[in-house]
């Protein structure tokens, strides 16, 4: 197991009261453990779950840490190595593939400066694709955390992306 | 007047969602009522009248599944919804999470009554955590409303359901592989026999239905099941939510009567998809999401129900119709439903995880001139075959139709690039 950035500089993201607040918050019930994962992931500001709360999670759980990790890689929404505080997935499946999303994902690319798959310098994106986010409807979509943008344009992308680095959700209302 | 036919969509940006009153306005919460008065074989006899084929994509008849699940004496017994719509070209389910939920939650109660349940959960993909955030609000006003809840309406039986959410796996809407995860656990298929109604959610008798079989279920108890039954197919009564995406004008969810419209209809009537934009034409469709049969236009005057579907070749699935211009290569698009078996397959039986990236790799070597020959393409269809026979799940078993339809139905593309018909290289191995 790759040691994270944030492991070797010795603190846990989130920090270890908030893992062990949102094991609580499901009665550190075993069955509760992707729902808890998901949180922790959340909480962590860098969409990722740490190797130490995933420790904490096995050790307060009851679970194996393999179990914890089976989970962590087996489930395609987790990711175990710090990513941007905005990832942005853009919808790969055919619906969307075939209503030009490979131009839009070329537009992200500009806007972020950053190729499909990396995080940039700065934690704040990483751009990834991802299987159908059920908005088929609208595609090209893109999903952002719980956030879904649909019938994406160039200019949808650029106004998208200003919006999320100025962490600002009153400004990417209607998009 | 459009032939759509407001059935489960009733109400539909009329009603707010969580509005218990709304709801009821609309008729709603009295099949729950019934649900707790009449004996439970009577609700689930409505039910087989009706011929409720299940919605999720596998078509298997809900009244046969209660009626298994009825039978079985051991308790407690526990009723599951499959919210993880997974399959690319459906977005129906969504819907109904989140305009219509108080209609998948009668549904739900509904089933609890017949089976006087000891809970209910509903397993809603990751993808769809906005929509979980909603749906919470619809289950705290039938809460209220004490259609969920402690002693529900006097009855003595109580009963609540529990959101449960995915992180992002298509094959947890494969049935036993949501209970895995709903467990907590890696959602990976389980081996049947048992049968789920025997041995489900934490080893218990379990009932899982799609969110539209369910939010389909109070509709047969108000109308009847012959009524219901008479305005869909012979077959199979009722409506079905069917969504349309691609290369079509008009991209939604439509509800039709099954049995009243064709395939042609939905795509290029301009009440349903309204044809294809941009002065493009028809060059295939994609039925029931990316495990579906994809069919030319010699199939376009097919009927859109279970029954005709099948006897063309087809079926409904998910209730997916996703259109394809003639821009589109076939092989490309095949490519993409591959690469997406590739990413989903779980990995737990050879024939999905090794098939899918064998179809893959045999996919893309056809697009490069002579570089495979006739006896390759043999090789193509064993292995195609063998995914169907000998995957471990349904999904498995599925992940080749898209290939064996399409090469059914453009077998030009297929043999286009082949080594005996390049004008170059032939015999050249």
């Amino acid at each position: 197991m790759t040691k994270t950035p944030d492991a070797e500089a010795g603190f846990c993201r989130p920090s270890e009261e908030r893992v062990l607040e949102i094991l609580d918050s499901y009665g550190n019930d075993p069955q509760q453990l992707i729902a808890a994962l998901l949180d922790i992931q959340e909480a962590s500001g860098r969409n990722y779950v740490d190797r130490r709360a995933a420790e904490l999670a096995s050790a307060r759980l009851k679970v194996p840490l393999t179990q914890v990790y089976e989970i962590l890689t087996f489930y395609s929404m987790f990711a175990t190595e710090p990513r941007g505080r905005c990832v942005i997935e853009l919808c790969e499946s055919a619906p969307c593939h075939f209503q030009e999303a490979e131009r839009v994902l070329s537009w992200f690319e500009n806007a972020l400066d950053v190729k499909c798959g990396e995080t940039d310098a700065d934690g704040v994106f990483t751009l990834s694709r991802t299987s159908c986010v059920g908005a088929c409807d609208g595609g090209p979509a893109a999903r952002v955390g719980d956030e879904v943008f649909v019938n994406l344009t160039r200019d949808k992308v650029a106004r998208l992306v200003k919006s999320l680095r100025e962490d600002d959700p009153a400004s990417r209302e209607g998009l | 007047m459009s032939r759509e036919k407001r059935l489960i969509t009733r109400g539909l940006g009329e009603a707010r969602p969580e509005s218990v009153s709304d709801y009821e306005k609309l008729g709603g919460f009295a099949a729950l009522k019934k649900a707790l008065e009449l004996p439970p074989e009577e609700i689930i006899a409505e039910i087989k009248k009706a011929k409720l084929l299940g919605r999720g994509g596998a078509a298997y008849p809900a009244g046969n599944k209660w009626e298994h699940l009825l039978r079985i004496p051991e308790r407690p017994k526990y009723v599951v919804c499959n919210a993880d719509e997974g399959e690319p070209g459906t977005f129906k389910d969504k819907l109904i999470l989140d305009k219509l939920p108080l209609r998948l939650v009668e549904g739900m109660a509904v089933a609890g009554a017949v089976f006087r349940a000891a809970g209910g959960y509903i397993y809603v993909r990751g993808e769809y955590r906005a929509i979980q955030k909603r749906f919470q609000k619809a289950l705290g006003s039938a809460r209220e409303a004490n259609y969920l809840g402690r002693n529900i309406l006097g009855s003595g039986f109580d009963f609540d359901i529990e959101i449960v959410s995915g992180a992002g796996a298509y094959v947890c809407g494969e049935n036993s592989a949501l209970l895995n995860s709903t467990e907590g656990r890696v959602g990976r298929p389980r081996i049947k026999p048992p049968h789920l109604a025997e041995v489900g959610l934490f080893q218990k008798p379990t009932l899982v239905n799609n969110v539209e079989t369910f939010a389909s279920v109070p509709l047969v108890l108000e109308m009847g099941g012959r009524a219901y039954l008479e305005l869909g197919h012979p077959e199979s009564g009722g409506t079905k939510l069917v969504c349309l995406s691609g290369h079509v004008k008009r991209p939604g969810v439509y509800e039709i009567p099954l049995g009243s419209l064709t395939l042609r209809e939905l795509i290029f009537d301009s009440d349903f998809g309204d044809g294809v934009p941009g002065g493009g034409a028809f060059k295939f469709g994609h039925l029931g999401g990316q495990s579906g049969p994809i069919f030319s236009q010699e199939k376009l005057d097919a009927v859109y129900s279970y029954a005709d579907l099948r006897k063309a070749g087809l079926s409904v699935g998910s209730g997916a119709v996703v259109v394809m211009d003639s821009s589109v290569s076939v092989l490309a698009y095949l490519k993409k439903v591959a690469a997406f078996f590739v990413h989903e397959s779980c990995g737990k039986c050879v024939p999905c995880r090794e098939g899918n990236r064998a179809v893959l790799k045999r996919l893309s070597d056809l697009e490069i001139p002579s570089a495979l020959s006739r006896s390759d393409l043999e090789d193509l269809a064993n292995i195609a075959a063998a995914m169907s026979r000998a995957s471990f799940c349904g999904l498995g078993q599925s992940a080749a139709t898209h290939l064996k339809t399409a090469w059914k139905a453009f077998p030009a593309e297929f043999e286009r690039n082949l080594r005996e018909n390049a004008a170059f290289g032939a015999g050249a191995r």
